[in-house]
């Protein structure tokens, strides 16, 4: 079958099979920043953002991905380019292995896209779905926390 | 002491991969598709132990898109040990690629090449294996009596401690007069601790894809933290010369020391050879937890004498550690579970390094899964059980657990005997103390918890509150074994690429050494490209695991980066006519008294104008020294004892890590540490149902802390500086593991008035701890 997405702000037709995951369908088209760590929606490692929400792309089907927008981490920024919540876990030396760091970028845009002022509780709830064993998460949550400041002071600088 | 001042040294330098990891950029193992590359499946045995009497596979050959199977007749019978560790490798050579006995629910049975995942998976339900069920052992205690089956009937022993009672490895060292000096205590505690088994969990799970290149050699990509052991141990399994093997570390997803075994690799480059296709195999969630590698579990029993006084007059630690099917890291986990923690602290006859200590281990197989090497290295369930005791001893005494500590733990120059009987798997090396922050940390840490007030204060109702601390350390590599090197060159922009055999397996060692080169080369940590490993353009190292990277690996940057500089400097003395004294290297460039140049102008001197050479140099590093990280470690509890959950409200680790290169890194070492320390103490363990299969192989119900779990964390770092470490650093990744157990445990002791002595404090434990109080 054949579903209409856009991935990334580009609108793309793919054929993927019924029982195809979105997972294994974005890994296949070469977003390699969409990772595969346990396949049963326990890990969060392949976490994109489905039409403005947070999902993990293991236990979501391609085609529940037709008619939406699918954003992965390449989406949100890229080397020379990055977002502030990028920068900001580069500053606060957040990230370490970096196999979990994807699905943290997702899963912290589509919070911070939903809630521009969130607590520390807020942010530990939206990571909670993502483990990661590296880090503890403390200076995951710290960046998160500062790249919102720093995006609502942007943002009122445009505005 | 004044501290040099240093400019990329000590500075929270972004990580030099960082971007490629925020961006989704990084390439792992995973990542990498070849033309033609083949899936490969591994079929695992549903029996705890059980003989192959036939194994079928004719029908599994014959499904389409099948390229290959193999079984234990068409492949090579060679033990080996898949504990990735120096030459010859210290843990007992117990294993082959496939047997015809499995030993453990998940052992290899048969592997399948296939076009897809899907077709490979098919075919392993289409081999057909008549079983010969054999009695399993599934409890360690019940390894050793005379009516358990014996697991391994091996035609040579290779380094079996007692095959016929089960024992893979043990180790018994005494120093000075333990008797003696039990029998001049006041006070003997002696009580019985046990560690449950558990995972190390990186996100990525193990993976591997071997080829063949068009010279016909084998091309390894795996993710590992042993590149050159892989191509050491794989070469006679293979049949292959160590010189036709190429392996490739990308980009690891964790490993915690469950990469530093050889697991797919063999099997994997096998089916390649058999099918001549690039083959693939990755793990799932569940093979990882059952067919990975765990930490021992273990029984000690712990025991320390002491004067009224709080002078410790002895101390035993007796260990009974479960190693699984298999032996790896048997010997070495359960050497370092004594030390690492018994020569923290004196006994009063101390004199000329002489204390009165008594460890034994034994490790034995049972037919569960397989232990192996975990972050930490028998050192958590070492500082469980001896610092629990000593939180036992303190109480009984009426003394404050810090005071009592305080009075008994090493000091600065200091030189533990027992380190230089108990080494990993062979006779250690003479050890002084040369740099020691542990008083300082727990000076710092008291302060940060509010020890003084948090101890008096107030209990009862249902939540009770309580604080426990723990004093900790680790070593620094293996001494006299592990060694690393580096290899440098200077680029015409004045960048330089840093070659190493290390690997960044997320710890930010590459920063780490482009720091450590940048300081010396008077540059930015940026202007230096890391590359990591890769067998043919690499020089040899040991590889990331006993905490060596930084202290050794570290410090080959420096030599190297030392040989660049005298280079450099030899070549601008003549470009700037000035004498070498009077040249410094600083932001990229060579300054003299009147002029300067930059590192850039120096390098195209050597390719194009002058006496032409490629500025390069290799420098290998090895210690006779291992200085101990110290660390001191804090729990702020509340336990209810209704429902028996206990809750880590405040955590504090403060850690003399040396010099901290990187202290962002270090922090971040630290915290990880702790996460998967905490998850050892409160939630993380494996349960096996009554025929030995593991009930919770995923992580619904293996709880691995999530990021609403964790309580707040503040880490401290106390500087030192260590004459042997590069810059004065020592390590930083495995202490941290140590302390959650014991702090925690120690702090519900505070709570509770009931002592815990099995981790995971799960509520269940609590509860009945409380009832039979």
């Amino acid at each position: 079958m054949k579903i209409h997405v856009t991935i990334n702000g580009v609108p793309t037709d793919v054929k993927v099979a019924p029982n195809e995951k979105l997972l294994d369908m974005l890994r296949r088209m070469g977003y390699y920043g969409v990772k595969f760590g346990c396949g049963r929606g326990e890990c969060g490692v392949c976490t994109v953002i489905l039409d403005g929400q947070a999902v993990m792309a293991c236990l979501t089907f391609a085609a529940q991905a037709h008619n939406k927008s699918v954003i992965t981490v390449e989406g949100i920024g890229q080397p020379g380019n990055l977002h502030l919540i990028q920068e900001a876990i580069l500053d606060h030396g957040a990230a370490q292995c970096g196999y979990c760091t994807p699905g943290i970028v997702c899963s912290a845009k589509a919070l911070l896209d939903e809630n521009p002022h969130p607590t520390e509780v807020q942010v530990r709830e939206a990571l909670k779905g993502n483990l990661c064993r590296c880090t503890g998460y403390q200076k995951y949550v710290e960046a998160i926390l500062d790249a919102a400041e720093k995006l609502r002071e942007t943002s009122g600088r445009l505005e | 002491m004044k501290r040099p001042k240093y400019r990329s040294v000590g500075q929270n330098q972004r990580k030099v991969d960082g971007e490629a990891l925020v961006t989704g950029q990084a390439r792992y193992v995973d990542d990498i598709e070849l033309r033609g590359m083949l899936y490969g499946k591994i079929l695992r045995s549903p029996h705890a132990h059980a003989r192959i009497l036939e194994i079928d596979a004719d029908e599994a050959r014959g499904l389409p898109g099948v390229h290959a199977v193999l079984t234990h007749h068409n492949v090579p019978r060679i033990q080996y040990t898949t504990a990735g560790q120096g030459a010859p490798e210290p843990s007992p050579k117990d294993t082959f690629v496939l047997d015809e006995k499995v030993r453990y629910v998940g052992d290899s049975v048969a592997a399948v090449a296939a076009e897809t995942a899907q077709i490979a998976e098919e075919a392993l339900k289409k081999i057909k294996v008549r079983w010969e069920v054999l009695p399993a052992v599934l409890d360690m205690e019940q390894a050793m009596t005379p009516d358990a089956p014996r697991i391994h009937e091996m035609p040579s022993a290779n380094e079996i401690s007692n095959p016929e009672k089960n024992i893979a490895a043990q180790v018994e060292v005494t120093d000075g007069d333990p008797e003696r000096g039990f029998a001049e205590a006041d006070l003997v505690v002696e009580n019985h601790y046990r560690a449950g088994r558990v995972h190390a969990s990186h996100t990525e799970p193990h993976i591997c894809i071997t080829c063949l290149d068009e010279a016909g050699r084998l091309v390894v990509r795996t993710s590992t933290q042993v590149p050159f052991h892989v191509r050491r141990i794989i070469a006679p399994l293979v049949n292959l010369p160590i010189g036709k093997i190429r392996v490739i570390k990308p980009r690891i997803g964790g490993g915690f020391g469950a990469k530093q075994e050889v697991l797919l690799e063999p099997i994997c480059a096998l089916l390649t050879l058999k099918t001549g296709r690039p083959v693939r195999i990755r793990l799932t969630r569940e093979e990882e937890f059952i067919s990975s590698r765990t930490r021992h579990a273990q029984i000690l029993r712990s025991k320390v004498g002491a004067k009224s006084d709080g002078t410790i007059t002895a101390t035993e630690l007796e260990v009974l550690a479960d190693t699984g099917a298999y032996g790896s890291h048997a010997l070495t986990v359960q050497c370092n579970t004594g030390s690492k923690s018994l020569p923290l602290y004196r006994t009063h006859q101390y004199r000329k390094g002489v204390n009165n200590v008594h460890f034994k281990a034994t490790a034995v197989y049972t037919n569960l899964p397989v232990a192996g090497a975990i972050r930490g290295y028998g050192a958590p369930q070492g500082f469980f059980a001896l610092d629990s005791t000593l939180d036992e001893m303190a109480h009984k005494l009426k003394m404050d657990p810090i005071d009592f500590r305080l009075k008994n733990l090493v000091r600065k120059g200091d030189s533990p005997a027992l380190l230089e009987k108990l080494g990993e798997g062979r006779e250690g090396v003479k050890q002084i103390l040369k740099s020691c922050g542990v008083r300082e940390c727990i000076k710092r840490g008291m302060a940060e918890i509010e020890w003084q007030q948090k101890r008096a204060r107030k209990n009862g109702g249902v939540v009770r509150r309580g604080v426990g601390m723990a004093v900790l350390q680790q070593g620094s590599g293996i001494p006299g074994i592990d060694m690393g090197a580096v290899t440098i060159k200077l680029n015409e922009d004045g960048s330089f690429n840093l070659m190493t055999g290390a690997t960044d397996l997320g710890t930010g060692s590459d920063t780490i050494l482009a720091q450590i080169a940048a300081e010396v080369l008077g540059t930015a940590a940026d202007k230096c490209h890391v590359f990591s490993s890769d067998t043919d353009l690499t020089p040899y190292d040991t590889g990331a695991y006993a905490s060596s990277t930084t202290y050794i690996t570290g410090m080959a940057a420096k030599k190297a980066a030392e040989e660049i500089r005298r280079k450099v400097l030899a070549r601008a003395v003549r470009m700037l006519s000035e004498k070498r004294g009077d040249l410094t290297l600083e932001n990229g460039r060579v300054k003299g008294r009147k002029k300067s140049i930059s590192l850039g102008e120096v390098c195209a001197d050597a390719l194009y104008e002058h006496d032409q050479e490629q500025i390069m140099a290799t420098a290998s590093h090895i210690s006779y020294d291992c200085p101990p990280p110290f660390a001191a470690h804090f729990a702020d509890v509340a336990v209810d004892t209704e429902t028996g959950q206990v809750r880590v409200l405040k955590y504090v680790a403060a850690v003399d890590c040396g010099t901290a290169i990187n202290p962002q890194l270090a922090e971040g070492q630290t915290l990880g540490g702790i996460h998967m320390g905490l998850g050892y103490a409160l939630s993380e363990e494996y349960q096996f149902d009554d025929r030995g299969r593991l009930m919770n192989p995923r992580f619904l119900d293996y709880k691995i802390l999530s990021a609403s779990d964790m309580p707040e964390i503040k880490v401290i770092l106390v500087p030192t500086f260590e004459p042997t470490g590069p810059f004065g650093a020592k390590s930083v990744s495995e202490i941290p593991t140590n302390g959650p157990a014991p702090a925690i445990g120690n702090a519900i002791f505070h709570a509770l008035g009931v002592r815990l002595r099995e981790v995971p404090f799960t509520p269940e434990r609590v509860l009945k701890a409380l009832r039979n109080a």
